[in-house]
């Protein structure tokens, strides 16, 4: 006979809205995890969407996320012809807000060669863009539909094509566009500003410039042997497709991925702080009858069994209800949530331990109860 | 009523202490009892007098500090417990009724009788259709599903005492058995205890204060500051 399940039909209102409540908590655990995900995601889309194995940038910096980083425009040229490399694009990267339709839009501008690494392959909406100026791909979570124009800078720009899931470290949606467009945006001065400084006799400024240059090796050669004859160059530096998603993962989400996962631990100590009252408090109220159990000759592990099933039971549905509360409000996020299933079941696996850890104390207070208590008024 | 027959129940010199130096407190001092089967015995005495602690005692619950005590044959305490699995040794030899009927509140009546045969170990269906035949005994059958917040004081006592008799205990000790009860239903409850203790040939002692059931006993131990006083033979009436 399950006494731990009787129990529970028995008090099934006030075990539900436990455990409703319990879930709500461990639904923001949950939550927390995949926006970690999402964070680590989001910074790895940008730099993995080119599919390249090589990230050339300016030498002494470890461009172009983590650091700044410019090069000139022709450097892709001369990386091209190394012959190890299979294909070479240009790209930059700029941060921005663009006007749509007097509401401001933050967007994370790509800028890239056509036809050339970096180029976004996965459409899911649209067509790539085909003119040389003023067409747009962003991803779909910037809300604009296909054939809206948005001005970014001093021109107005179409949305010919959606992607899917390219967001940038900061969470801001991607927007691609040619190479020239985002450099005319990035480099390229305003007017008055520019005639300014050829009043001043300044140079004019040069738009030639990107932030990194990607590259494809040949089958069978190795990215790091390849950085080290780019590097040889001196004005370049160059690092595997590794070394980039490394830099992204550990340098610029470092802080941002402790700080949620001190967030994480502080909930799920929370979590069992509560656990333990919950049931440390049903262990009170139910004193008198686990007296009486042992009094009829119920031994320890009947119950410690109904103690210890009673949390787990708790705990699992805590956790389930909260799975499906993320699932349901994952889109709801500004950010992405990525919930990863490794990361569900090491989460159970956690609130396992965590209602065995929390349920001690009651099983302490129940197994020294004395069994004459239940006798006598 | 079996006088000839061997004490299910034997206490010989059973004295129990708490505390020491100044603050030692003689719950019970040299006490001797023999309740035979088919006896049903009344504790009586003023508060603080040893009855529940006596009660204990013979239940298992508190271990003596000194004496010699034999339940159903078996030499259970000799200056220690003689036995290591107590809880097992009450689940085999002796049944409980309380004064509150303290029947668990989440079973049903018939499943509150088979949890002690349940966690005696044996077979659900087993236990369910004793407990049933327990219940149709004590006349409370037809009540077997509802929960005892659902049954009135004295349809959960007979559950109780329908409990207290599920592992076939030839000793059965109730504190105040009818404490909660009108007068009408404590006389029909003490029948019941004596019709049990006749027919199944148990040994019943009733810890008790309600003086409308003393003629419903075989015996009364009257005890005083832990000191067995008297004990009074008496011939009461069939059930």
């Amino acid at each position: 006979m399950n006494y731990a399940l009787r129990d529970i039909r028995h008090n099934l209102g006030r075990f539900a809205m436990t455990c409703v409540g319990l879930s709500l908590l461990l639904g923001v655990v949950q939550s927390m995890v995949g926006i970690y995900r999402g964070l680590v995601e989001e910074a790895l889309v940008v730099a993995r969407a080119p599919a390249a194995d090589l990230w050339v940038v300016e030498a002494g910096t470890q461009g172009p996320f983590a650091e700044a980083s410019r090069i000139p425009g022709d450097a892709r040229e001369a990386i091209a012809r190394i012959e190890a490399i299979a294909a070479a694009g240009s790209l930059t990267f700029q941060s921005t807000e663009a006007d749509r339709g007097g509401t401001r839009l933050r967007l994370y501008v790509v800028g890239f060669e056509r036809g050339r690494p970096g180029e976004p392959e996965e459409l899911v909406a649209g067509r790539p863009i085909v003119r040389s100026h003023f067409e747009l791909i962003v991803d779909r979570r910037a809300g604009l539909a296909l054939g809206e124009q948005i001005r970014i800078g001093r021109n107005a720009f179409t949305v010919v094509g959606l992607v899917a899931g390219h967001s940038a470290s900061g969470g801001d949606p991607v927007a691609y566009m040619t190479l020239l467009d985002a450099q005319r945006l990035q480099f390229e001065l305003e007017p008055s500003a520019a005639r300014v400084q050829a009043a001043r006799g300044a140079p004019r400024t040069q738009t030639d410039t990107v932030n990194a240059v990607v590259a494809r090796l040949m089958p069978g050669e190795d990215a790091a042997d390849v950085a080290a004859v780019i590097a040889r160059w001196k004005h370049l530096a160059a690092m595997p497709q590794s070394a980039q998603e490394n830099l992204l993962t550990y340098s610029l989400v470092d802080r941002a991925r402790r700080q949620i996962g001190l967030f994480t631990v502080t909930l799920l100590a929370v979590s069992g702080v509560i656990i333990a009252l919950v049931i440390y408090t049903m262990t009170m109220d139910k004193l008198r009858e686990i007296a009486t159990l042992k009094l009829i000759g119920a031994p320890n592990r009947v119950i410690v069994g109904l103690i210890l099933q009673q949390t787990l039971a708790m705990g699992i549905a805590g956790w389930a209800i909260g799975r499906v509360i993320v699932a349901f409000a994952a889109d709801l996020f500004p950010r992405r949530v990525a919930l990863l299933p490794a990361d569900t079941a090491g989460l159970l696996v956690i609130v396992v331990i965590l209602c065995l850890a929390a349920s001690a104390i009651s099983v302490r207070v129940a197994l020294r109860v004395d069994p004459a208590t239940a006798l006598g008024g | 009523m079996g006088a000839a027959s061997a004490p299910l129940i034997e206490l010989r010199g059973i004295s129990k202490h708490f505390g020491s130096g100044d603050t030692r407190v003689d719950a019970l001092r040299g006490v001797s009892i023999a309740i035979e089967p088919a006896t049903v015995v009344g504790l009586l005495g003023p508060s603080g007098s040893g009855k529940s602690t006596l009660l204990n005692v013979i239940g298992c619950i508190t271990e003596p500090s000194e004496g010699w005590m034999k339940l159903d044959g078996e030499v259970v305490y000799d200056g220690r417990w003689l036995r290591r699995n107590l809880p097992r040794l009450r689940l085999e030899k002796i049944g409980f009724i309380f004064q509150f009927h303290n029947l668990l509140p989440f079973l049903t009546a018939v499943e509150n009788v088979a949890a002690v045969l349940d966690l005696a170990g044996e077979r659900r269906a087993a236990a369910l259709a004793r407990a049933e035949e327990l219940l149709d005994y004590l006349q409370v059958g037809r009540r077997k599903h509802a929960k005892p917040a659902k049954l009135s004081g004295g349809e959960a006592q007979r559950v109780a005492i329908a409990r207290a008799l599920a592992n076939r205990p030839r000793i059965v000790l109730a504190d105040e058995p009818t404490a909660a009860l009108d007068s009408e239903r404590a006389g029909i409850v003490m029948d019941l205890l004596r019709k049990v203790a006749i027919e199944r040939q148990t040994a019943i002692v009733v810890v008790t204060h309600d003086e409308k059931i003393y003629g419903r006993l075989d015996r009364i131990y009257r005890l005083r500051d832990g000191v067995m006083q008297a004990v009074e033979e008496r011939a009461p009436a069939a059930p």
